[in-house]
């Protein structure tokens, strides 16, 4: 793999540009690999990217039913951030984010992670309460965390509506300066040109239909493109999870529900941070390219269609509406959807099945794309040695059965109450 | 938008309606804890129909029991809340 730099770009400048090679390669699947990875998503690339870079394996192939990236990984807000209340969470978040800042250099691939701080607005005493208690349990951890009075958040954002009489009075924010954006697909696209030149092999168009077991354990998958034996199986396919589990004759505490999302036509610069509302449920930021990106409600039941409900996308442009009115004329131009794995605490799930040789990444909830790095490197180091990383054993999926739910928002095992 | 029959009021829009959760998450009151851990925190989550209650929240308040597509969204069957939907 040839290095990517600025001088690479001006020989090609002086040579037509006939210099460029595909980024990964497209190889037939072989017959046996240590391990495999179901999901050619950002975490399934990263997961690969860290298990040949941190821990030396070779023999590892991501199987994708599409094409790298088409699932979740491209249809996000892209919304970088560590602020968890809960410490297994925010721990989490934040290793996360640190890799997310060193992400570029790493890969030698720009994701244009832009940490430009990640906002959630309060609209009553309560609201500041939460916040408060949000950013302190942070700071306890080392994690950046500046609780805003109104006057600094409109500074920070002068088109917010200020106002005494607004439709959700701003009371004051909690800001994370080192949250931000970060380009979805070039993060699917880095991992994958990093692991491909590691020597993993990258299988799209190859749709996992069955488990091939020996006695109890998992020994390979079905494919539409034939059988292939494995060591240590990984699902990693997000809202797909329960479908795939349930090839294994697992039931997970998952239920799959459409998110919605939208961008409007790109206008200069108005928006500078990501704002979020601790009552509301709408983020708004805007995109390198100058859309406005909007994200709100998951349709609250379950689904696999990758298409919602308008009435929920004018819930969350309504809210948006009201907190930044001069948003107001803007003409959307392009909505989309995933399917989100809904878990039951809203917490992911990373680890061990009851299944031998398999195990499993999902449960993201509507907040994976944040997690890609972490999730990859907890995640290979769990499929590399067998045992959980300690960022990720508090995320076991037998976490339910034991009563060690991990319920961030407090409002109980439900997947549509979150 | 889905249309949802309703069994005591006829088809109405999906945004009188709230759903609720899937038939095979209600679990007895006396059921031993691994159904009960079962039902209450694990779902079968079908790339497929499943039964699933909703509530006429908007109209006539009923709790219904609809068979729904996860993929099309198509509703081939709505009945009232009766025994069937007990386990």
């Amino acid at each position: 793999m040839s290095r990517y730099s600025a001088l690479g770009l001006l020989r090609g400048a002086l040579t037509g540009h006939k210099h460029w090679q595909p980024a990964w390669r497209d190889p037939e699947p072989k017959s046996h690999y240590d391990i495999l990875i179901i999901g050619g998503g950002g975490h399934g690339l990263a997961t690969a990217y860290y298990l040949a870079k941190v821990h030396g394996l070779r023999n590892i192939a991501v199987l994708e039913k599409g094409w790298i990236g088409g699932g979740n990984t491209g249809r996000n807000t892209t919304i970088v951030r560590s602020n968890y209340r809960l410490e297994p969470l925010h721990n989490f978040y934040e290793f996360g984010l640190k890799l997310w800042h060193g992400l570029s250099d790493e890969l030698n691939y720009n994701v244009m992670f832009s940490p430009r701080g990640a906002m959630f607005l309060g609209h009553s005493d309560a609201d500041m309460v939460k916040l408060a208690e949000r950013g302190d349990a942070m700071r306890c951890d080392g994690i950046d965390a500046d609780l805003l009075s109104r006057d600094e958040v409109a500074k920070l954002e002068p088109l917010l509506d200020m106002s005494r009489d607004a439709r959700f009075p701003i009371e004051g924010g909690l800001i994370q300066r080192r949250g931000g954006t970060a380009r979805h697909d070039a993060v699917a696209w880095g991992y994958a040109r990093g692991a491909d030149s590691l020597g993993v092999d990258i299988i799209q168009k190859c749709e996992v239909t069955g488990f091939v077991r020996d006695g109890d354990a998992v020994v390979g998958v079905e494919t539409t493109r034939g059988r292939i034996g494995a060591g240590r199986v990984g699902i990693c396919v997000a809202g797909h999870s329960g479908h795939v589990a349930a090839m294994a004759g697992l039931k997970l505490p998952v239920e799959s529900q459409t998110l919605q999302a939208m961008v409007t036509e790109g206008v200069k610069p108005m928006i500078n941070t990501v704002i979020m509302s601790q009552s509301l449920h709408c983020y708004i930021s805007q995109s390198d390219k100058g859309g406005i990106v909007f994200g709100g409600d998951p349709d609250n039941w379950p689904s696999y269609a990758q298409r919602g409900d308008p009435s929920i996308m004018e819930g969350a442009v309504a809210q948006g509406l009201a907190l930044v009115p001069a948003l107001s004329r803007l003409r959307m131009v392009r909505t989309w959807s995933g399917v989100t794995d809904m878990s039951f605490d809203g917490t992911p799930i990373i680890g061990e099945t009851p299944v031998p040789n398999l195990y499993i990444n999902g449960g993201w909830c509507y907040g994976g794309f944040k997690a890609t790095p972490a999730s990859g490197w907890t995640y290979a180091h769990t499929l590399a040695t067998g045992k959980p990383h300690p960022l990720n054993a508090p995320f076991a999926l037998d976490r339910f059965e034991r009563g060690a739910t991990i319920d961030e928002t407090g409002s109980g095992p439900m997947p549509n109450s979150r | 938008m889905m249309q949802i029959t309703c069994p005591h009021c006829g088809p109405r829009s999906q945004s009188e309606f709230v759903y609720g959760r899937t038939v095979d998450s209600v679990v007895a009151l006396d059921a031993p804890a691994d159904q009960a851990m079962t039902a209450l925190f694990t779902r079968t989550n079908p790339r497929g129909p499943d039964d699933e209650i909703w509530r006429h929240t908007y109209g006539c308040r009923a709790w219904i029991v609809i068979t729904r597509h996860r993929v099309t969204n198509e509703i081939t069957a709505t009945r009232a809340v009766g025994s069937e939907a007990l386990p």
